[in-house]
């Protein structure tokens, strides 16, 4: 109110003088229960170093992840100019590495946005018309939770052929279930509420009450959500590469990666050593910050 | 003073959070003998507070501190975990207010009544069913076998208060902390369930702590009245004399209930006055 | 009189009928959804069985056989006919009846899973529980870590890692495979589990070898289980401990241990169970990376294997039997449920 205070007293006020004050104040706060915990921080830390890493590849990677160089195969840690050493083909495994991020990153991206969006799709509508359509449409998500996930995707890959587009779609396909579920409840409350009645009686539409009124209700449940199935979407992802069925040769999709050097383990553990580290660490960076940001968005769960 | 059952001394319970550290409960004092003692508060004025300091239940991160609360001369505050769980229900015992929540849904009230008995006596399982059984039957429950083997949700609350009651009173406790005992119920059955508790606590012998935010029902069933707000006791008095209270706030909250005997035609709001909440706590000592 | 004893009759079919029903359409579902999925692969069903060399003739005479030249339902409901006889057909890969091959490789991924769960269970409930009563204390903070880097690591390089160090380096545990090669079918197959059967014909090298084989792929399952039980016994038994009976439990002035193990635990166990069955259906769904790891002759790898050998017949049987487990599994909890929640009657 007085001109003195500062913007920090501005974002901490418990009196907001309008409602964009209140929740540009109700973010901050986020934001500092947030940054308080040190895991979330670490993997925040994480995640965007790899962002970094991923958009500057090409400044950053020493050598072309694509170059073989049979002469120097399977070169060890710390071999000059090969920090993380060489593949069967000689090719560097740190630049392979860096370049695997993109690819981690865009299926990973690429699934957050397919299987939320098709479930609220699903979850919505389910909930907000009920009766037959619900009962139906619930089935068929029953029907996909029951099958073993990993085999799903599997079949899906193998019947669409292998490749990073169509593992995208398997794992998005066996992913989908748990956030129409999740939408379908929050829905379920929101439309007994009162103020649903209020915009009935208005004239509004369902289409309008959906899109409007539900969708923007269920979107903080579903991203804490997202957040904690982006390491299992990486992991799903990798073990697609491992048997082969993600993103093909000589693509350095971290899991494909893996499985090559999966038959050198015993004489040579670096080849398959340090993309499983690499995966390890990105999955657990999601994890810390799931954790971290369901603390914030949803006190409750976290307790 | 040989009378006193209980003796607390300036009572403090304090919750640390972000801000700094908030004081639910703020140098509270007062004695009970074998009497109907009433705490009247508002929701947060820390009468509920009060009551669970002095049975040590304040969890972390809350934080209790005290000169002194003394039950028969011994200081609670200097006793162990282990020392104050023989305390806990045998010597003082506590009726909460929802029994929906406040029985175990998963264990049939005959166990959980057996148990409380057998936590501070040394019965065989036998003993302790008949004597839960009697128990059930002083709080006029009508076919106490069944009820012994049901579970609480097929309870009424009107019911499940008088199991609460019973499986508080079974170890044969000095002082029942009630804490909001009725509110959760129908009024219909607030009456009952008062007077069933009303007469064990005469029979024997106890002291009464009731904790309620209902001034004229602790006006009517009480002997003394604390009345706390924003966690300090700002008047002490005698519930007899309940109507003649001279702090602005009990005036305020006399004045806000409809009376048969002094009918008007508008009832005043409460006005709040910020001094109240800085005054010293008053002593309820005795 | 009649009226009401039929009316009663009805309320406790009803449920049940319901329960049937809802499993009777998830199935068909699923069936459906194998099938599809069979239909759509790029594989031609009769070239798989006659051969690239074969004639024409024969083409059309297995292509008439199979029934692929009726419409897609009718060709579904043979296919549900052939089902619920147990016929899935004949596997490409083993040229047996793919049940028989579900008969022989089920075995090896319930002992897997079985012990993988009990590890899970008998460390993650426990570790959950602690964690929730000393929540913010240095074992919750670690119970969080384990459960964290569990939910992280990538299976089947943890397996592979395992394998490096415990059998490349160490040698203290068996190498893939389910027992050393030369034990393989020492002893009679009476149930299928090696552990058991060696146990029933008495050979303790048979076992040895068996449980040094087992004991890595099982710790590794397990370690995936607890990570998950420990942390929702962790919310679940947070959630009951700010109930108010745990006061009135308090009140009572029983010690903290009995406050947690008799009062609160017992009101998490209905919830506990779903979520063991879950993982337990996980497991036995075939654990299809850490199979392949372990070059474990179970389910898992052998609907992997068919699948990237185009055998469909093994794939559609092996993923239908699969899906069962998981929805026998899921009533199963329900009826668990019913028995330990009396609020549920």
């Amino acid at each position: 109110m007085s001109d003195t205070q500062t913007l920090r007293e501005w974002l901490l006020t418990e009196t907001p003088t309008s409602r964009r004050h209140a929740k540009i104040s109700a973010f901050y706060q986020g934001w500092l229960t947030l940054r308080s915990n040190t895991m979330a921080m670490i993997g925040l830390g994480i995640l965007v170093l790899m962002l970094f890493v991923a958009a500057a590849a090409p400044l950053l990677a020493p050598h072309d992840p694509f170059v073989q160089d049979l002469g120097n195969r399977l070169a060890p840690l710390g071999t000059e100019g090969h920090v993380f050493g060489t593949d069967s083909l000689g090719r560097d495994i740190l630049s392979r590495l860096i370049y695997g991020s993109r690819i981690t990153l865009y299926i990973v991206a690429l699934v957050a946005l397919i299987a939320p969006i098709a479930g609220l799709l699903v979850g919505t509508v389910s909930g907000y018309v009920g009766g037959w359509t619900d009962a139906v449409l619930m089935r068929i998500t029953d029907i996909f939770l029951a099958f073993p996930r990993l085999i799903l995707a599997l079949a899906f890959v193998a019947a669409l052929g292998a490749g990073i587009e169509n593992a995208v779609l398997a794992i998005s396909l066996t992913a989908w279930p748990p956030y129409a579920r999740i939408s379908r409840a929050e829905t379920l409350t929101i439309r007994s509420s009162d103020y649903i009645s209020a915009i009935q009686l208005q004239g509004a539409g369902a289409f309008r009450i959906i899109t409007k009124h539900i969708w923007p209700l269920c979107i903080s449940s579903l991203i804490v959500r997202v957040t904690l199935d982006m390491a299992g979407i990486i992991l799903a992802a990798a073990g697609l590469g491992f048997l082969g069925l993600g993103a093909q040769p000589p693509s350095p999709e971290w899991g494909a990666m893996i499985s090559e050097g999966r038959r050198f383990i015993l004489d040579y553990w670096w080849v398959a050593t340090v993309p499983g580290l690499a995966i390890f660490t990105v999955s657990l960076a999601f994890n810390l910050l799931g954790d971290g940001l369901r603390d914030v968005l949803d006190p409750k769960a976290g307790e | 003073m040989m009378n006193n059952l209980l003796d607390v001394e300036n009572l403090w319970v304090k919750f640390p959070n972000r801000n700094g550290v908030f004081d639910a409960v703020r140098g509270v004092s007062f004695t009970l003998g074998r009497e109907r003692l009433g705490i009247v508060g508002e929701s947060g004025s820390g009468k509920s507070m009060t009551g669970r300091a002095i049975l040590r239940l304040i969890r972390k991160p809350g934080i209790v501190e005290a000169d002194h609360i003394k039950l028969d001369g011994v200081d609670l505050l200097g006793k162990t975990e282990k020392e104050m769980r023989a305390v806990r229900g045998q010597r003082i015992s506590m009726v909460m207010q929802d029994p929906k929540f406040s029985l175990n849904p998963v264990i049939t009230i005959g166990d959980q009544i057996i148990e409380a008995y057998r936590l501070h006596n040394s019965a065989s399982k036998a003993d302790a069913y008949r004597k839960s059984v009697e128990m059930l039957e002083a709080v006029s429950i009508n076919d106490p076998e069944r009820v012994m083997r049901a579970y609480p949700h097929e309870m009424s609350g009107g019911m499940g208060q008088r199991i609460m009651i019973a499986m508080m009173l079974i170890p044969n406790p000095e002082i029942l902390i009630a804490d909001e005992p009725t509110s959760a119920l129908d009024v219909s059955v607030q009456r009952q369930v008062l007077d069933i508790m009303d007469k064990l606590v005469k029979e024997r012998g106890m002291g009464l702590i009731f904790i309620s935010h209902d001034l004229n029902l602790v006006a009517d069933f009480c002997d003394r009245v604390l009345i706390m707000y924003a966690g300090r006791v700002v008047e002490v008095c005698d519930a007899k004399n309940l109507h003649e209270a001279k702090h602005p706030y009990t005036r305020g909250l006399l004045n806000s209930l409809p009376r048969l005997d002094e009918p008007s035609k508008r009832l005043e709001v409460l006005q709040r006055d910020p001094e109240w909440s800085k005054a010293p706590s008053v002593s309820g000592r005795v | 009189m009649r009226a009401p004893l039929l009316s009663r009759l009805w309320s406790i079919l009803k449920p049940v009928l319901s329960t049937l029903a809802s499993i009777a359409i998830t199935l068909l579902g699923l069936l459906f959804v194998t099938f599809i999925i069979g239909r759509i692969m790029p594989i031609d069903p009769v070239l798989s069985i006659v051969g690239e060399r074969a004639s024409k003739e024969t083409y059309d005479a297995v292509y008439l056989q199979m029934g692929l030249d009726k419409p897609l339902l009718m060709q579904f409901l043979y296919y549900l006919w052939d089902v619920i006889h147990l016929d899935f057909g004949t596997s490409l890969l083993t040229s047996r009846p793919v049940a028989d091959d579900i008969a022989r490789v089920f075995p090896a991924t319930l002992e897997l899973a079985t012990i993988g769960i009990i590890f899970g269970i008998v460390l993650g409930v426990p570790l959950g529980v602690l964690a929730a009563v000393n929540k913010g204390k240095w074992i919750d903070q670690i119970a969080r870590v384990i459960a964290l880097v569990g939910y992280s690591m990538p299976i089947f390089w943890l397996g592979l890692i395992g394998l490096l160090i415990f059998y490349g380096i160490l040698g203290w545990v068996g190498g893939p495979g389910r027992v050393g090669i030369f034990y393989v079918d020492v002893v009679p197959s009476v149930t299928g589990l090696i552990l058991v059967d060696a146990l029933l014909d008495g050979n303790w090298d048979v076992f040895k070898s068996a449980f040094s084989h087992i004991v890595l792929p099982a710790s590794l399952l397990g370690y995936y289980s607890l990570a998950y039980i420990s942390r929702m016994t962790r919310s679940f038994m947070l959630e009951q401990l700010s109930a108010e009976y745990v006061t009135t439990a308090r009140v009572k002035g029983m010690s903290e241990w009995d406050v947690v193990w008799k009062h609160a635990f017992k009101n998490i166990r209905v919830q506990l169970i779903t979520v063991i069955a879950l993982s337990y259906a996980g497991l036995l769904e075939g654990s299809v990376l850490t199979e392949i790891i372990f070059s474990w002759p179970g389910i898992g790898s052998y609907i992997t294997t068919a699948l990237l050998s185009a055998d469909m017949n093994a794939v559609m049987g092996g993923t239908v039997v699969v899906g069962l487990i998981f929805i026998l599994l899921n009533i199963f909890s329900d009826l668990l449920y019913k028995i330990f929640d009396p609020r549920a009657k």
